[in-house]
């Protein structure tokens, strides 16, 4: 039974499952995550398995979710906690910018603080306001943190394991709209490193790079730039701090384009950093200025036009278009 | 380290078996105690008065919630529902904390008036709460404590030293905070409280009998992140006791900018107890938190014991207390000094003689010179040092910078790799 075919919520799931039953000092927290099972069933059936003292419902109140989670990991927990939608994740962010990624260096590396904050994020799946936002980038600019998506069921799987390894605090952003994707599963694999890219499509005309549920749409925007005849590489991020530059680079060194793409608005967003470094690292391989595409600096909108909003195949090809033509 | 804390010479010895744990007296009943509903109403009625009063800094004495052992006077009193037994040499010892404590903070404020540090907070005036709860506690309590809590690191056995570090602008935190079981200062009001209740909620997951305290103020009660503190804690029944130090001044607000009821009545709303007692009567304060550390430990979940106090200093050394109080509210509440009267008390009863105070005047200065040199010849740390443990298991991104700022550093002419060649 090593090799399953799983949805990414199932594979989150079996992914906790495991590390529940190896480590007893992992605990699954947060609203709604027990008897229920999460808004999302993502922790489905963990805790008629584990017992409510190790699948914890909490209160109503994410600063005090993460806050007794950094408790907890004082005491020698690895709490995962979920936040049940990226919109609700603010009340907790000054526990988790504030003191959450700085425990460890203010202890001058004495206490360590393996915390994983699980964040459903991201649109695409018509919910009212606060359900559809992907706001990476406020935590991937904080010194401390590590944030990574998965955009596979295998990744969603091996990366979770990773993450509760970690001594960190890893702020694990789960693609929502994924969530019901189904892929292959190797519980017995070896997997590669947390925070390295992953090229899931070669390609010798342009780079695109993407993270978390942008994947699957590059992917998309890829095999249909191949009916036009151009060829383009797509690299899955996976991390978004730090970020694997030594893989796109080397990509783009090749390919001498790059066109970065995730929802969150692309004002100050990861591609915004890619672009930076990358001009740094290659600014004599490159033949186009790096392009971003994303979301616009504006709230996010009414679900009746988030495809508007957010990046499809056109908005990625057309950004592809205008790299080509430099 | 030339003066062994109190708790280093003779660990736990105020709180051993020798009779000095705290009784809740079941057989007495106070004169003063009412039916539940005349109780309910006589509090309800006290909370309007609190609210309607504009300068409510009164004499805590005359508040019959408030649970006192020791007067202003030095006198021994009773109280129907906890006592407290102390040997001479306990007793003693309390003094001793409470003036060395004293002592530590003073020179710390002509540290920072000499340009040492960058800034202190005194505990002044708050010596009988922090020793009085911080000799309530076995080593194996857990502390979380503000950034004023130097009382209790020095009940802890924390090296006073060590609490400098992040004033002196040399570290942010600076210790291990397992090797006293005392967590880094928090400088963001009431966040402590949550990571003592997660941790409290580790403790009971464990099945020890541990029990942990979170240090707050009068302020930090305003914050949502004490509110759902009370919360989770009474939820989940964690071993947790809340102990905050109303010294009546978050910097310029008064308490009546906080709340519209005594403090410790908050608890009732969360269901768990609420104490008042006399901050500055360090036997009340050690009989009170001693209790409160039992009901934790004996699984009946949280305590809030709000200690009335006064910050007879200001705020830090960066702020001007003239802007905003009165001289005379001071000097009301020096008359109730803690370290006075238990002094008054130690000498009426003969339990201390004028060796023991000149002997302690000797230790005193042996510690403000001990820590007068500490602070002095701590050295700046290493600018590559900015780049360690950031992360546990390290980051590409750090590495990157780090190396960055290594070969910008060597590039100046007077660089100590400069010229080695590359």
């Amino acid at each position: 039974m090593a090799v399953q075919k799983l949805p990414i919520a199932k594979a989150i799931n079996e992914s906790l499952r495991k590390a529940l039953e190896t480590d007893p000092k992992v605990l699954v927290m947060g609203e709604d995550v027990g008897k229920l099972g999460g808004v999302f069933r993502v922790t489905d059936g963990l805790q008629k398995d584990f017992g409510e003292d190790r699948v914890i419902d909490t209160p109503l109140a994410e600063s005090g979710i993460v806050g007794t989670a950094i408790g907890l990991a004082l005491r020698g927990y690895r709490p995962v906690v979920e936040i049940q939608f990226d919109g609700f994740v603010f009340p907790a962010y000054d526990q988790i910018v504030t003191q959450l990624a700085k425990m460890h260096a203010r202890a001058l590396g004495k206490v360590k603080m393996p915390v994983v904050i699980r964040i459903p994020y991201g649109g695409g799946i018509g919910a009212v306001e606060h359900h559809s936002e992907s706001p990476e980038a406020l935590f991937a600019h904080v010194a401390g943190l590590k944030v990574v998506s998965p955009s596979s069921p295998s990744d969603a799987y091996w990366m979770m394991q990773q993450a509760i390894q970690s001594d960190d605090p890893v702020i694990f952003f789960e693609p929502k709209r994924r969530y019901w994707d189904k892929g292959e599963v190797d519980t017995d694999a070896i997997p590669g490193p947390l925070h390295a890219a992953r090229t899931v499509r070669e390609g010798s005309d342009l780079t695109l790079a993407a993270y978390g549920p942008m994947v699957k749409v590059c992917l998309e925007a890829a095999a249909a730039a191949q009916d036009e005849g151009k060829s383009l590489e797509v690299i899955d991020l996976r991390s978004m701090s730090p970020i694997d530059f030594d893989a796109v680079q080397a990509s783009v060194e090749r390919t001498g384009r790059l066109v970065v793409v995730h929802e969150a608005p692309v004002f100050y967003g990861s591609g915004a950093e890619i672009a930076a470094r990358i001009t740094e690292r290659c600014f004599y391989h490159l033949e186009a200025p790096v392009l971003r595409v994303g979301g616009y600096h504006a709230p996010y909108p009414p679900a009746r036009v988030e495809e508007e909003y957010l990046p499809g195949l056109d908005r990625v090809l057309d950004a592809v278009d205008r790299s080509l033509a430099y | 380290m030339t003066v062994e804390s109190t708790a280093a010479r003779k660990p736990r010895s105020s709180n051993s078996s020798s009779g000095a744990g705290t009784k809740r007296a079941t057989a007495k009943k106070a004169p003063e105690k009412k039916t539940p509903a005349k109780k309910a109403a006589a509090k309800s009625a006290a909370a309007k008065s609190a609210a309607r009063e504009a300068a409510p800094h009164d004499a805590p004495q005359h508040d019959p919630e408030l649970v006192q052992l020791l007067t202003p006077e030095g006198k021994r009193v009773e109280h129907p529902e906890f006592g407290i037994d102390l040997t001479p040499d306990e007793l003693r010892g309390l003094y001793r904390d409470m003036v060395l404590t004293r002592r530590f903070d003073a020179e710390a404020t002509s540290l920072q008036r000499q340009g040492e540090l960058g800034l202190w907070a005194s505990l002044l005036g708050q010596e009988a709460a922090q020793i009085g709860s911080g000799r309530a506690l076995r080593d194996d309590d857990y502390v979380f404590p503000t950034y004023r809590e130097h009382g209790v690191a020095w009940c802890r056995g924390v090296p006073p030293e060590n609490l400098l570090g992040m004033f002196r602008g040399v570290n942010n935190g600076g210790w291990d905070p397992n090797s006293n079981n005392f967590h880094l200062y928090t400088i963001v009001i009431g966040s402590q409280t949550l990571h003592a209740t997660g941790y409290a909620m580790g403790v009971a997951k464990d099945g020890a009998d541990s029990a942990v305290i979170a240090y707050f103020g009068d302020g930090a009660s305003s914050q949502g992140d004490v509110a759902e503190s009370f919360t989770f804690s009474a939820v989940y029944n964690a071993p947790v006791v809340f102990f905050c130090q109303n010294n009546q001044w978050a910097i310029s607000e008064p308490t009546e900018k906080q709340t519209r009821v005594p403090l410790y009545q908050r608890a009732r709303g969360y269901g768990f107890p609420g104490i008042r007692v006399d901050g500055n009567d360090v036997l009340a304060c050690l009989a009170v938190t001693k209790y409160a550390l039992e009901r934790a430990r004996s699984g009946e979940g949280p305590t809030l014991v709000e200690a009335f106090t006064y910050r007879m200093g200001a705020h830090t050394t960066s702020d001007d207390p003239t802007k905003y109080r009165r001289d005379e509210e001071r000097e009301a509440w020096e008359a109730k000094d803690p370290i006075q009267r238990l002094r008054t008390y130690l000498e009426s009863e003969k339990i201390a003689d004028a060796d023991f105070f000149a002997a302690l005047d000797e230790e005193q200065e042996a510690l403000g010179k001990r820590v007068r040199e500490a602070v002095r010849s701590m050295p700046d740390p290493d600018p590559m040092s900015m780049f360690e443990n950031v992360y546990a298991d390290g980051s590409a991104l750090v590495d990157e910078e780090r190396a960055q700022f290594a070969a910008y550093q060597a590039s100046f002419a007077d660089s100590p790799v400069a010229g080695e060649g590359k």
